[in-house]
């Protein structure tokens, strides 16, 4: 499991100075507002959108597996006949099949990552691997490449959910600079509907990461429906407080749609569409509450 | 509506009237000088004749002293007055019409203008322009490649120039300069030396052209006392006074005060674009550190402080606004759909003796740019490692306003590029960029322009066998249609033909026209005040100053490499397709063949996105232009070079091809400066960052890339020091330039939609900001397609 989504440089709101964030596909929470719902699953597929087809039978042609069929003028694939190879990609006249996830080796890719090291040097920034959950890959390969970026010199952030066994963080503390650590909500029953898990493991490793001496900016996507309201903030604050823990920042991250569309090329379901992000002044209210209990730098945005 | 621009209510007046009067043809200058050729030609040498012209019509022009006005002078009678030169390109009454009727940069005439024009220009000048002497004397294959727009000819409508005051223009009076001209006169060898007679009719010329500015001074000088007598207002009537002081002193004699300083520029500038119409206008050079000995001196006087200092700046800015570029015609008018002439000012960089050069001038002329907001003058920065962060960021605060100015330039690159080209270290660090991005030893260089290379109609010319869709004609060598290559290598070997054939003949035409300047139409105040020709005793056209170089000027790179790259990627490497379904799928625009078009246009590495597949070929083919045409030799003692810049020449050679292999379609625009071809980058502005800096800009003399952000990529604290850094970023890989558009595409869809709701957008076009707009649809909708480089 280490298939990449996207690199995405100039990466501005994933951590300090200018950065390069790495996507790895695959995540063990399904968050109902998932913006990138192709990092869900950990394998490789081929995504396309049914809307935009033409029926053309291009991708028939190109295949040389014969994994597609048309069937009722839009062309279906038979995922165990297909190899991935992407030649339905290069012929499509249309241009939306696109296969999602490409695996690197730990050299492409840190020689990728170091394409913008000029940049991280002077903004004092660095390389940020997310995802989906980049703590669910491979751990050979995820060390192989934090210690491959240490010995270069170049600053590791690890955006993280925190739902994975606490060894994983503990092999990787000391190659990483910060944690985004998501705080998503604190009542584990709203948890568990939302977000398809229980917060125990996560608030439990969250201590222990911060215990351990880990810099720590968390991260709390705020949702109306979910976990936005003076309740949530306030009982997010008091278990802070309670654990001694001083992140050097906070991001009040409003909640967006701009992935609901990305649902149907990929065959799933958005199940978001009741969701809304809180008002404008509603935030602002949250971050006040924040600073007032002592965390000066909370911000709304990343 | 937007607040009226201008530090208080003076300023606020007269910015109102350049920005709102329309742009008009002047033909007094023609008329003086058309009188004056009638009568003396033939009397006096050429030199002396063009000096003469100068001083007749400084001695007779109607002169003009606006009300409030601090720095006086017009090159016309009022402002937004244009003079014609019809010894360099005679208008038709036709073009009279046109001028005045036509939608974008447009000039006003009327129908006196036209009957003066018909009865008394054209009659004399016809035979007798640069114009028609140039035109008769190219070869048909320069004609052709010519209309067919393969190049561009610099010289046919205006003259070369393209320099920039050195720290002599703000430090000596023109009585000055005589004295060193007799000096040089009186050392005249008439006994061993063969040139000793063409020498002193040139050193006659440069001291009559003196002369012709003192004129001036003293009839300005009159004026503002006069007027001051009858002034009422006690204020106005002491503003008066002190101009009338000013005078006194510039432009005879070296300025006393900061000023004075200002004042003596701007008669020099009157001069020089006057005496003939130079490209690029005339530019103060490194206007903050020329100023700053004065501004110190008259600070610890008490005659100072920075509010003056400001308004003074901002009474300049004005007067540069006042003068629009000549009229243009034809292709020239294409290649430079503009008013903007160019006049650029780089403030910062380094010393002489290569300290940080920043002073409070400086802040101060940022200051003015940020309030005033006007296209003219081209108001940059230049930053060097010595440069401080809080010059950089707030340089960044003005730019990213949207405007595009201040554009950023590399100092250390400039001075690099100015050492390999030959010139002595502190000569080097005085120098910079003007007009666009082009580099010069400012004060001591003559580095001329001569005109656009279309890179990517020479590939389309390969892959035709020398035949060009667009004209019908059969243009460039014969050496096999795209499909007789059947590899890339074979490819490659006829594009280098053909490109070498193509420069050969431009600089061929260079030579022929280089000459005849350098005979017929000297500019002995330009000679003036640029370093060595006086010693020299020769003209700045004719090899005097110090440094003679040429450039030609190559656009379309991005578009050239990702024709060459989707040829190589999907015909030789990968075997998508064939040769021959490409250029047939060219040959339809891509109509009906879409998968074609997909993947040469989305599915192919393209230069923009820091993949050496295709910043490779970007690398190769910029080192062909580069060693095709740098270091041969001009007509001046000098050499060539290249720039990578254009203008708005890209929308017109993008005109003149028809579909091409990387997917861009027939008429297209092609890549602008070294900008990746548009929406080809799509890693964002590292990415675009890192490909451009494996061009080896140091081997070139300016390089220009441009970059859009939407407003909230730069916005706040944040924002600023991904601003600071990208730039520091690119300079610290040698990147040359690089310039900010930040607005968003709907903001420019709706201008783009209502011109008239959006009067004062300015956006950032290429090396120049100007009024979205003035520009032509295509120019506009190119701006708006330019990748947005918003992430997140």
């Amino acid at each position: 499991m280490k298939n990449i989504t996207n690199i995405q440089k100039f990466s501005i709101h994933d951590g300090d100075g200018i950065r390069t964030s790495v996507f790895f596909k695959g995540c063990p929470l399904r968050c109902e507002w998932c913006h990138n719902p192709e990092t869900q699953r950990y394998e490789r597929e081929i995504q396309y959108d049914p809307d935009k087809c033409t029926g053309c039978g291009a991708c028939v042609k190109a295949c040389p597996n014969q994994a597609i069929l048309l069937k009722d003028g839009k062309p279906v694939t038979d995922r165990s006949a297909c190899t991935l190879c992407g030649r339905c990609e290069i012929f499509c006249p249309a241009g939306i099949r696109e296969t999602v996830g490409r695996e690197y080796t730990v050299k492409a890719l840190v020689k990728e990552l170091m394409k913008d090291q000029i940049f991280y040097e002077d903004s004092g920034g660095g390389v940020t691997l997310s995802g989906g959950e980049a703590m669910m890959m491979d751990m050979e390969y995820l060390l192989a490449v934090a210690k491959e970026l240490k010995r270069q010199d170049v600053s590791l952030t690890i955006d993280t959910c925190g739902y994975v066994p606490y060894e994983k963080f503990q092999a990787i503390l000391p190659y990483v600079d910060t944690f985004l650590y998501d705080v998503k909500v604190m009542d584990p029953e709203l948890h568990k509907r939302y977000i398809g898990a229980d917060n125990k493991l996560i608030l439990e490793n969250l201590v222990r990461l911060a215990g351990d001496g880990a810099r720590i900016y968390i991260r709390i996507p705020v949702i109306r429906e979910v976990n936005g309201n003076e309740k949530n903030m306030k009982e997010t604050i008091a278990f802070l407080k309670e654990h001694d823990i001083h992140p050097p920042q906070i991001n009040l991250l409003p909640y967006h749609d701009t992935g609901s569309g990305k649902y149907p090329k990929l065959d799933m379901e958005y199940k978001g569409t009741d969701l809304h992000a809180p008002e404008k002044a509603e935030m602002e209210e949250f971050v006040r509450l924040f600073q007032e209990a002592g965390f000066a730098n909370t911000k709304i945005g990343g | 509506m937007a607040k009226k621009r201008g530090m208080n209510e003076r300023i606020q007046k007269l910015r109102e009237l350049s920005v709102t009067t329309p742009v008009h043809i002047d033909l007094e200058r023609a008329k003086i000088e058309t009188d004056f050729y009638k009568e003396n030609d033939g009397k006096y040498s050429i030199p002396v004749m063009r000096s003469m012209v100068l001083k007749e019509y400084f001695s007779k022009k109607t002169l003009y002293l606006g009300d409030g006005e601090l720095i006086v002078g017009e090159k016309g009678r009022d402002p937004q007055a244009s003079p014609t030169f019809p010894e360099l390109c005679c208008h038709s009454v036709e073009d009279m019409t046109v001028m005045s009727e036509r939608k974008l940069v447009s000039f006003h005439t009327t129908e006196v203008d036209r009957k003066l024009q018909a009865e008394e220009i054209i009659p004399y000048w016809t035979g007798r322009s640069m114009r028609e002497k140039i035109l008769a004397r190219m070869t048909p294959e320069w004609h052709e490649c010519y209309s067919a727009g393969m190049f561009t000819e610099f010289m046919e409508q205006r003259g070369p120039g393209h320099t920039c005051g050195g720290e002599q223009v703000f430090t000596t009076g023109y009585m000055d300069y005589k004295e060193k001209i007799k000096k040089t006169m009186d050392e005249l060898d008439y006994i061993n030396d063969p040139d000793a007679v063409n020498k002193c009719e040139e050193l006659k010329a440069m001291d009559i052209s003196c002369d012709a500015v003192i004129i001036l001074g003293e009839r300005y000088h009159k004026l503002a006392l006069e007027m001051a007598e009858k002034e009422q207002d006690e204020t106005r009537k002491a503003e008066l006074l002190q101009i009338a002081a000013n005078l006194e002193v510039v432009p005879a004699h070296k300025p006393q005060t900061y000023w004075q300083a200002i004042q003596l520029y701007w008669f020099t500038h009157l001069a020089v674009t006057t005496e003939l119409n130079p490209w690029d206008a005339f530019s103060p050079g490194r206007l903050d550190q020329h100023l700053n000995p004065y501004y110190e001196r008259d600070v610890e006087a008490g005659i100072l402080d920075d509010e003056k200092a400001l308004e003074l700046l901002e009474c300049l800015w004005v007067k540069f606004y006042n003068q629009p570029a000549p009229v243009k015609v034809g292709i020239t008018l294409k290649e430079s759909a503009t008013y903007t002439d160019f006049a650029n000012i780089n403030t910062g960089g380094v010393t002489p003796d290569g300290r940080n050069g920043v002073n409070n001038v400086s802040y101060l002329i940022l200051d003015c740019m940020d309030e005033m907001k006007l296209v003219q003058p081209n108001s940059n920065v230049t930053i060097s490692k010595k440069t401080p962060a809080k010059f950089l960021k707030r340089a960044c605060e003005v730019s990213r306003e949207g405007w595009g100015q201040p554009a950023f330039y590399n100092t250390e690159a400039q001075i690099m590029e100015l050492i390999n080209a030959g010139k002595k270290l502190e000569d080097a660090r005085r120098g910079g960029s003007s007009g666009c991005v082009e580099t010069g030893a400012w004060g001591s260089e003559a580095y001329i322009l001569t005109g656009y290379l279309n890179i990517p109609k020479v590939f389309q010319l390969t892959l035709f066998n020398g035949f060009d869709q667009y004209s019908g004609k059969q243009i460039g060598l014969k050496l096999g249609y795209a499909k007789d290559f059947k590899t890339y290598d074979e490819l490659w070997d006829a594009f280098k033909k053909q490109l070498a054939y193509i420069i050969d003949i431009k600089i061929r035409g260079n030579n022929v026209i280089e000459q005849l300047y350098a005979q017929e139409m000297p500019a002995p105040c330009l000679s003036v005040v640029t370093n060595d020709c006086i010693s020299n005793a020769k003209d700045y056209n004719a090899g005097g100053a110090r440094y003679n170089t040429n450039y030609i000027q190559g656009v379309g790179i991005g578009t050239i490499t990702d024709c060459l790259a989707a040829i190589k990627y999907n015909v030789y490497d990968n075997q998508n397709f064939t040769m021959e379904e490409l250029i047939e799928a060219m040959e339809h625009d891509f109509e009906g063949y879409d998968a074609i078009y997909r993947m040469v246009h989305d599915k192919t590495p393209k230069y923009g996105n820091d993949d050496d597949y295709a910043d490779d070929i970007m690398q190769e083919v910029f080192e062909l232009y580069r060693s095709s045409i740098t270091g041969r030799p001009n007509m001046k003692g000098g050499k060539y070079g290249v720039d990578m810049l254009p203008t708005t020449c890209h929308v017109y050679f993008g005109d003149v091809i028809l579909a091409t292999p990387n997917g861009r379609k027939a008429h297209k625009p092609v890549s602008e400066g070294i900008s990746p071809e548009k929406s080809a980058d799509t890693n964002g502005p590292t990415a675009v960052i890192k490909s451009c800096a494996k061009m080896d800009h140091l081997a070139t003399a300016g390089t220009l890339l441009n970059q859009k952000f939407t407003p909230d990529v730069v916005a706040g604290e944040e924002g600023l020091d991904h601003m600071a850094s990208l730039i520091r970023s690119y300079f610290s890989m040698d990147g040359h330039h690089i310039q900010f558009n930040v607005i968003d595409k709907q903001t420019l869809i709706d201008a783009q939609n209502n011109p008239e709701e959006y009067k004062d957008l300015i956006v950032r076009v290429a090396g120049y900001s100007d009024f979205f707009r003035n520009l032509s649809k295509p120019l506009q909708d190119e701006i708006i397609e330019r990748t947005e480089q918003s992430f997140n």
